[in-house]
């Protein structure tokens, strides 16, 4: 029988901030000494209370509109009620019916779009770890990520398999580092994701009667298999006639296996209420637009002009716009190399084949080293016709989409040449010789 | 908050139940005597179905203030002997707790 | 010469060099030994803290320092957090806990020079009006120590009527000032909510509680709130409003005054306190005010409504009491606490949050109206403060509801968030003190503090003492 896959995500974002949620507690906390970031309010002491940091607030939004959600004017912070040792105030801040953003969408390369329910901001746990301490198995507490600012990201359940899980989440790593808004170091624990997954009967109407939340995936190379996993051994239950039963499963890496999580904690009822010590919000319009507007370029959309405007392959724009730094040192070695007559697909050859650490050049230091290059080394004027015409031999579709108008194409030709002759020749020369022989 | 319609109208409490969720444990003879207070105390505040509250919007804050935030700037914290003086366990600069079983 | 002072007296007394803060200090610590064995208003003695601060003041005051509270001898009720001293909030769960920070109304008053002499017994983390439920025992009313001293504030209130301290520091979420206030024959003022920051209080009713002061006149009061009222950089709910001198208008004539009444507030009542307070009544119209009648919600919906929105945030705000990081583990909460986390459990879980938390929001909105309402006719509401005069010890027994009952007629201000005063306006024929308070709309604690004044300069209740 053919199942249908009906996989949403939840996805937690760590933000970067400087502080904590709630508190003044630094929010690095990375690889600190245990317990050493933490304070009244995020040990969750008698008579603690939160005050919201505003940055985190700003970038939830700033996440949400590079989303495309909506921000409704009103919002408000709830506490989410549950017993669990790493919640210290018997409660988590969160945010329940009035969320920052709602009804955003993300369109995959296969043109399909993913809805995203809402994306809200609340509050990390403390970090638990297990243990044998004086031959017992204890958890060790460490408090210091109590409080640290999350975003929640929830998308409806619109995907139909693995691959596009993987790229939407590459997708929204991207654009949480683009925004600058947090590391999304998944090994770290900066990007958390919990998908839940169920298979469609063949012929059932609507959503099916349970689904499957899988936690403890934390790098992309799990994601594909642990989604694998619980696909096949969905279809194994629902093939002998069983329904697979509502429930929360771990991946396991040394079992390559999800495996059933029993919390100490089985009633859910999250007894949700709006948050007394956290007046309510109301967005301005004019912030919002504000916001709108201080968004950096999006990775899809540098992708995609990359493309355009320096006639990259879809294959170099997408390792130039991987990283922004990397996309902007592009951009600017561009303009200046364009002042020397070096074609962007010059650059994008140095970048890519990694002849340079960005780190410590200049756009500028770059187009210099490349400009002594070319003018260092020349090739032999006739070898470089024999080159110019192999390479209009051996790519006839550029060719003929050069000849049917678009003169764009002549670009991706002056690359490959320049890839052949190892960036020896000149690329006005080459572009000339090009067009001769291409009358 | 599961925003199903009450079930009926003077319910009578499953004390185990609640007890479970607000993680209080109850003896057999509190238990007697909690659900005939509850229930006492329900009827009380059934009252309210009384009142007309048809377009009343809730109030769950008085102060009418919004926006309120702070600036992202670190202060210093507890040191690790601060933040551990109270616990009852201890280990290494970790709080201990019992082990809690994730797996089966 | 040092018994019965007033904080203004007492702080006469210390610029003039008649007495130092030491002296003053040892005085009542010497009285604390004396008389806790019968009031039983504290929970834990700061002797050598105490003189220690003592000690400091004493040398500012030499050197002419004008820091408010200087020297002042006063308490804390024990749900105020204190760095480096025991804080229990009266219960088994926090036995033994030391805090390792200052509340920021703790912080204030030490800023002012006060000096703490101890933390006040209370019912368990506020959970009632007798100081019956705490768990280290019962404070008796000095009045008549086989009565109650009301509550959740009994500790602080005791100790003032004691004359144990100067003056003392309570919280109220709806009546815990007020009422031990009244019961003990003292003036006890529950601010606006958000005018005093409730940042490191125990919490009860997050969207309720307020801290006040509890005094022996109503200028004393004005002073102390001079101290604690102003927006906390820790406590979101505080309000940026100026903080008047509180102090300034306390003297203010009241002629032309309008004073609502609302009979249904005198109808609960037993009929001697129905009768001192309209007794009352005739006070302010000698001093010219105009007193009318005035129609508000019948407080007894105000008691479901706080009954649901109180135990569902309590039942929240005890969570975080599980014995991992500090206290003891949750069997440890007393009977009335676990009560209550139960309701408040029930009120928000699946399928009832409709039917009570949100109902009682919306009420919440219409009693919020119905006073906005009233302050267009009238400048301030007068009433008892409580239905009765003290009761005897054990009367809260076996009542899960004996709170709501004692406090029916504080509840609905403190629902709306309203400032209103205690002051005492007479005795019953059991010579127990009888209470009215003064209600005001939002931050118009200079006008009921001037109402409650002009009250005390025209009346002696005030100056009469329990005999101890």
């Amino acid at each position: 029988m053919k199942y249908t896959p009906v996989i949403g995500l939840e996805v937690h974002v760590e933000l970067y901030t400087k502080s904590k949620m709630f508190c003044s507690c630094s929010a690095d906390y990375f690889g600190k000494k245990p317990n050493t970031h933490t304070c009244p309010v995020c040990l969750g002491l008698p008579g603690a209370l939160p005050v919201p940091n505003k940055k985190a607030i700003e970038w939830c939004i700033a996440i949400g509109l590079a989303l495309n959600c909506q921000i409704p004017t009103f919002s408000k912070f709830d506490r989410k009620n549950y017993f669990y040792p790493d919640l210290p105030k018997g409660y988590q801040i969160s945010q329940y019916d009035q969320p920052f953003c709602v009804n955003g969408n993300i369109t995959l390369s296969n043109g399909k779009k993913i809805r995203i329910t809402r994306a809200h901001m609340e509050e990390d746990t403390a970090k638990l770890t297990h243990a044998e301490v004086n031959a017992k198995n204890v958890s060790l507490i460490d408090f210091n990520r109590s409080g640290v600012p999350l975003v929640e990201i929830v998308t409806e359940p619109d995907f139909e398999n693995a691959v596009e899980v993987v790229e939407y989440l590459k997708l929204l790593q991207q654009t949480v580092r683009y925004l600058g808004v947090s590391e999304a170091d998944m090994e770290k624990g900066d990007m958390r994701l919990e998908p839940n997954i169920s298979l469609k009967r063949p012929g059932e109407n609507g959503l099916p009667g349970y689904k499957v939340e899988v936690k403890n995936i934390n790098s992309f190379k799990f994601v594909e298999k642990a989604i694998n996993f619980e696909l096949e051994r969905q279809k194994e239950l629902l093939e002998k006639g069983e329904t697979p039963k509502q429930e929360t499963r771990g991946w396991n890496e040394q079992k390559q296996a999800t495996l059933s999580q029993r919390s100490k904690e089985e009633a859910h009822d999250y007894r949700y209420f709006p948050e007394p010590d956290i007046p309510l919000f109301t967005i301005s319009r004019e912030d919002v637009t504000k916001t709108k507007k201080s968004l950096p370029e999006l990775p899809q959309a540098k992708l995609a002009r990359f493309k355009k405007q320096y006639s990259l392959t879809s294959y170099d724009a997408e390792i130039l716009t991987r990283e922004k730094q990397t996309a902007d040192f592009f951009d600017e070695a561009v303009k200046i190399g364009n002042a020397h007559n070096i074609i962007p697909k010059q650059i994008a050859n140095i970048i890519i084949n990694k002849k340079t650490d960005l780190e410590k050049t200049l756009p500028a230091e770059l187009i210099r080293t490349i400009k002594a290059q070319t003018s260092r080394v020349t090739i032999d004027q006739s070898d470089l016709e024999k080159i110019v015409g192999e390479v209009i031999k051996e790519n006839k579709n550029i060719v003929a989409a050069y000849k049917a108008g678009k003169t764009n194409a002549i670009q991706v030709l002056i690359g490959i040449v320049m890839q052949k002759t190892k960036g020896q020749a000149n690329a006005n020369d080459v572009k000339s010789l090009l067009e001769n022989q291409l009358r | 908050m599961s925003n199903v319609k009450g079930k009926t109208s003077s319910a009578s409490i499953d004390v185990d139940h609640v007890a479970i969720l607000a993680n209080i444990p109850i003896s057999e003879s509190e238990k007697k005597t909690f659900e005939g207070q509850l229930e006492e105390t329900i009827k009380y505040i059934e009252k309210l179905q009384e009142i007309d509250t048809k377009n009343v919007k809730p109030t769950s804050q008085v102060t009418n203030l919004e926006n309120i935030t702070r600036e992202d700037i670190a202060a210093p914290s507890f040191s690790q002997e601060e933040a551990l003086q109270n616990a009852k366990s201890t280990y290494n600069g970790f709080v201990v707790t019992e082990a809690i079983l994730e797996e089966q | 010469m040092l018994n019965n002072l007033s904080l203004q007296q007492a702080k006469q007394l210390l610029r003039q060099k008649k007495a130092t803060s030491l002296e003053l200090t040892r005085f009542y610590l010497e009285r604390i030994k004396k008389l806790e064995p019968k009031i039983s208003a504290f929970i834990t003695v700061c002797e050598k803290e105490a003189q220690d601060q003592a000690k400091k003041a004493d040398e500012l005051l030499s050197q002419g320092d004008k820091k408010p509270l200087l020297g002042i001898p006063i308490s804390v009720k024990d749900n105020f957090n204190t760095i480096g001293i025991q804080t229990t909030a009266s219960s088994k769960v926090l036995e033994s806990y030391i805090p390792p920070y200052d509340a920021t109304v703790v912080a204030s008053l030490k800023r002012a020079g006060a000096v703490i002499v101890g933390k006040t017994n209370m019912d368990a983390w506020a959970h009632g009006s007798s100081t019956e439920t705490s768990d280290f025992g019962p404070t008796k009313n000095p009045w008549n120590i086989k009565t109650l001293p009301g509550g959740s504030s009994g500790g602080s209130a005791a100790s003032v009527a004691a004359d144990e301290v100067v003056a003392s520091i309570g919280s109220e979420t709806a009546g815990s000032i007020r009422q031990p206030a009244a019961w003990c024959g003292v003036v006890g003022l529950k601010p606006t909510y958000g005018r005093v920051s409730r940042y490191g209080v125990v919490a009860m009713g997050s969207s309720l509680d307020s801290p006040g002061p509890i005094t022996k006149t109503v200028e004393d009061s004005a002073m102390i709130l001079n101290i604690l009222a102003g927006k906390d950089k820790f406590d979101a709910t505080t309000s940026p409003n100026i903080v008047e001198d509180y102090s300034k208008n306390l003297n203010k004539n009241i002629s032309g005054l309008k004073i609502g009444i609302s009979s249904k507030y005198f109808k609960k009542c037993e009929s001697e306190v129905e009768k001192k307070v309209e007794q009352a009544l005739k006070v302010f119209e000698e001093l010219g005010a105009k007193i009318q009648e005035i129609k508000l919600f019948d407080p007894q919906y105000a008691i479901a409504v706080y009954t649901i929105i109180q135990r569902a945030e309590v039942s929240s705000n005890l969570a975080r009491y599980d014995g991992i990081r500090y206290g003891n583990g949750r069997s440890k909460f007393g009977e009335e606490a676990k009560r209550r986390i139960m309701l408040g459990t029930y009120a928000l879980s699946a399928g009832y949050y409709d039917q009570y938390y949100n109902k009682a929001q919306k009420v919440r909105t219409l009693i919020i109206e119905d006073f906005k309402k009233a302050f267009k006719q009238v400048d301030v509401i007068v009433g008892p403060t409580s239905p009765s005069t003290a009761l005897p010890l054990g009367a809260s027994k076996g009542h899960p509801m004996f709170g709501e009952m004692a406090d029916i007629l504080v509840e609905p201000s403190s629902i709306a968030g309203l400032p209103g005063i205690n002051v005492p306006c007479g005795f019953s024929r059991e010579d127990l003190p009888v209470g009215m308070q003064i209600i005001g709309p939002q931050f118009s604690e200079s006008i009921i503090l001037n109402v409650a004044n002009q009250f005390e300069k025209n009346t002696d209740f005030h100056k009469v003492k329990p005999k101890l």
